[in-house]
């Protein structure tokens, strides 16, 4: 089965750009990425994509879809009914280079932001020994592709262009927790968590959890946790008086 | 600076948002429900009456406790510690303020309320109408950390609405009975203590605060459990709210005299 489907394509640079209408033919079984490579193939031959492993798992085609933030390669065409036009935009929360491809190096800055996993001192290589309850909540976060869809829908970025200097992001917020949950880790992380990297911002409205292709519930166990951590932390009047009184610097839990 | 997804450099569009699908729906319905229930609490707790059905020993859930000398008789539980209250003001505003307060400071209402009555944002990847936002960082919204201090207070009030359900397996004649009411209290019991158990303070509490779940064997379980009543909270706290409004509503009417309870046996 194959019909022609109608497309809008946005096309452009970081100066200026917009929707381009094709028609192109869809087969049984594609993703929007076969129909973005049959356009390369036959109509558009510098029309500018990035992708890598068409399997969702690089991370590298994240674009917009009738609006919404997906992966090209794991959008299947039979989503979409055949009398659908369907709209592909670049993300729309980072800089553009050319046509799909968009700039995410803000992603990178903000990784480069989080102090690194600290293990013990007096543990060597191939001295790490952690029970499997204890990295459980640490592994679901180490299924991220990367693809930052999540911190492409996030409204604090997305809406507001100046909190990108004092926000993290969901996907970088998870890194924090990933860490500060890891059993290994002796960093304390939960005030730079509120004061560096933002966490305060995100009003939990879970767009970041609705997108992530990885099904990682970001907000139920990585951001709410960590805000309740920031509540014991900096909120909490009797830990608050407690660590008044005497001078506690971190709880040892 | 055009804001937002008009930022210079980003790809140029006139369109907020090219989403096909319902995404109105969602804030709408929600919307339509927190301003519904927000406008029944406020017209009943300023009532101050019907809160009592005397013969079939019902007390709804937004009067309970009752603990002041306005309580019309076999209404107050835990007896009237507090004076005679000036009948325009709300009677049970402990309950009202303790059980608004934990709804209004939950995670999920939260979610609700910013999606639907701020529209920040009405819908992923709809741009908001914000021309500045700071979430809850900063006053008056940091406030809303004070969420697990409501939890506390409303654990106590699941715990009285359990002791209020036990009282209206009351026959009319005296003894053990049982009527329509008492099953819509239990329903709606089950459903609040779901709701208080899911929270996301309480899932924090009982384990999740700790680094290393394998020393704490017990609190692990704990963990384990409420996560997943956790995993639909959103959903009992929907329900719950729901079940709230009926009880109170058939409650109000029993004491009114509007309807008599139907009576299973006694
Ligand atoms: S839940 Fe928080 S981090 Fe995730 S998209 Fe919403 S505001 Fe951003
Ligand atoms: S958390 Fe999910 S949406 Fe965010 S970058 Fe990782 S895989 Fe993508
Ligand atoms: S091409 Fe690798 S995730 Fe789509
Ligand atoms: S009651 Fe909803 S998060 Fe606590």
């Amino acid at each position: 089965m194959s019909y022609k489907g109608n497309f809008k394509i946005w096309r452009g640079d970081d100066e200026s750009g917009g929707l381009e209408d094709f028609i192109v033919e869809v087969n049984e079984g594609e993703v929007v990425l076969d129909i973005i490579h049959r356009l390369q193939a036959t109509q558009a031959p510098d029309l500018a994509v990035r992708w890598n492993c068409k399997a969702g798992k690089c991370g590298s085609c994240s674009a917009e879809i009738n609006g919404k933030p997906r992966l090209l390669c794991m959008t299947r065409m039979s989503v979409f009914t055949e009398d659908e036009t369907i709209t592909v935009t670049p993300l729309r929360t980072f800089p553009v280079v050319r046509d799909l491809v968009t700039d995410v190096s803000y992603n990178y800055q903000k990784a480069r932001e989080i102090p690194s996993f600290a293990p013990p001192k007096n543990l060597g290589l191939g001295e790490y020994r952690m029970k499997q309850q204890d990295v459980e909540r640490s592994q679901e976060f180490r299924k991220c592709i990367e693809c930052f869809l999540c911190q492409d829908t996030c409204h604090v970025i997305r809406d507001h262009e100046e909190n990108k200097e004092n926000f993290a992001g969901p996907r970088f917020l998870m890194r924090v927790a990933e860490l500060e949950m890891h059993p290994l880790d002796t960093e304390d992380r939960v005030r730079e968590a509120q004061d560096e990297h933002g966490l305060g911002y995100c009003n939990i409205t879970k767009c970041c959890t609705e997108v992530c292709p990885e099904h990682i519930k970001i907000t139920d166990n990585a951001l709410i946790p960590m805000k309740e951590r920031v509540a014991d932390r900096k909120y909490d009047p009797i830990v608050w008086l407690g660590n008044q009184l005497f001078r506690r610097g971190s709880h040892k839990r | 600076m055009k804001a937002g997804v008009g930022a210079p450099g980003r790809a140029q569009m006139s369109e907020r948002t090219f989403r096909t699908d319902r995404w109105r729906t969602y804030p709408i319905t929600t919307g339509a429900i927190l301003l519904f229930f927000i406008a029944y609490a406020t017209v009943r707790i300023f009532m101050n009456q019907w809160y009592w059905a005397p013969e079939e020993h019902y007390l709804t859930p937004l009067y309970s406790p009752c603990l002041s000398d306005s309580c019309v008789p076999g209404s107050s539980h835990f007896g009237t510690p507090l004076p005679e209250i000036p009948s325009f003001i709300p009677m049970a505003f402990i309950t009202f303020i303790i059980l608004a307060g934990f709804r209004g400071t939950c995670y999920y209402y939260r979610k609700a309320g910013y999606r639907s009555l701020f529209l920040a944002p009405a819908a992923c990847a709809v741009p908001e109408p914000h021309k500045k936002y700071t979430g809850e960082s900063k006053f008056p919204l940091v406030i809303l950390n004070s969420h697990r201090y409501f939890f506390y207070g409303a654990l106590i009030f699941a715990l009285i609405n359990i002791y209020d359900m036990v009282l209206a397996f009351h026959g009319k004649d005296g003894g053990i009975g049982m009527g329509l009411g008492t099953l819509i209290i239990v329903i709606n019991v089950a459903m609040l203590v779901c709701y208080t158990l899911s929270c996301h303070a309480c899932r924090h509490i009982v384990g999740g605060r700790l680094k290393n779940f394998s020393k704490h064997p017990l609190r692990y379980r704990y963990w384990t459990f409420v996560s997943k009543l956790n995993a639909r909270h959103g959903q009992y706290a929907m329900i719950s709210l729901v079940t709230v409004i009926l009880t109170d509503a058939y409650i109000m009417s029993v004491a009114a005299g509007w309807i008599t309870d139907l009576r299973i046996f006694n």
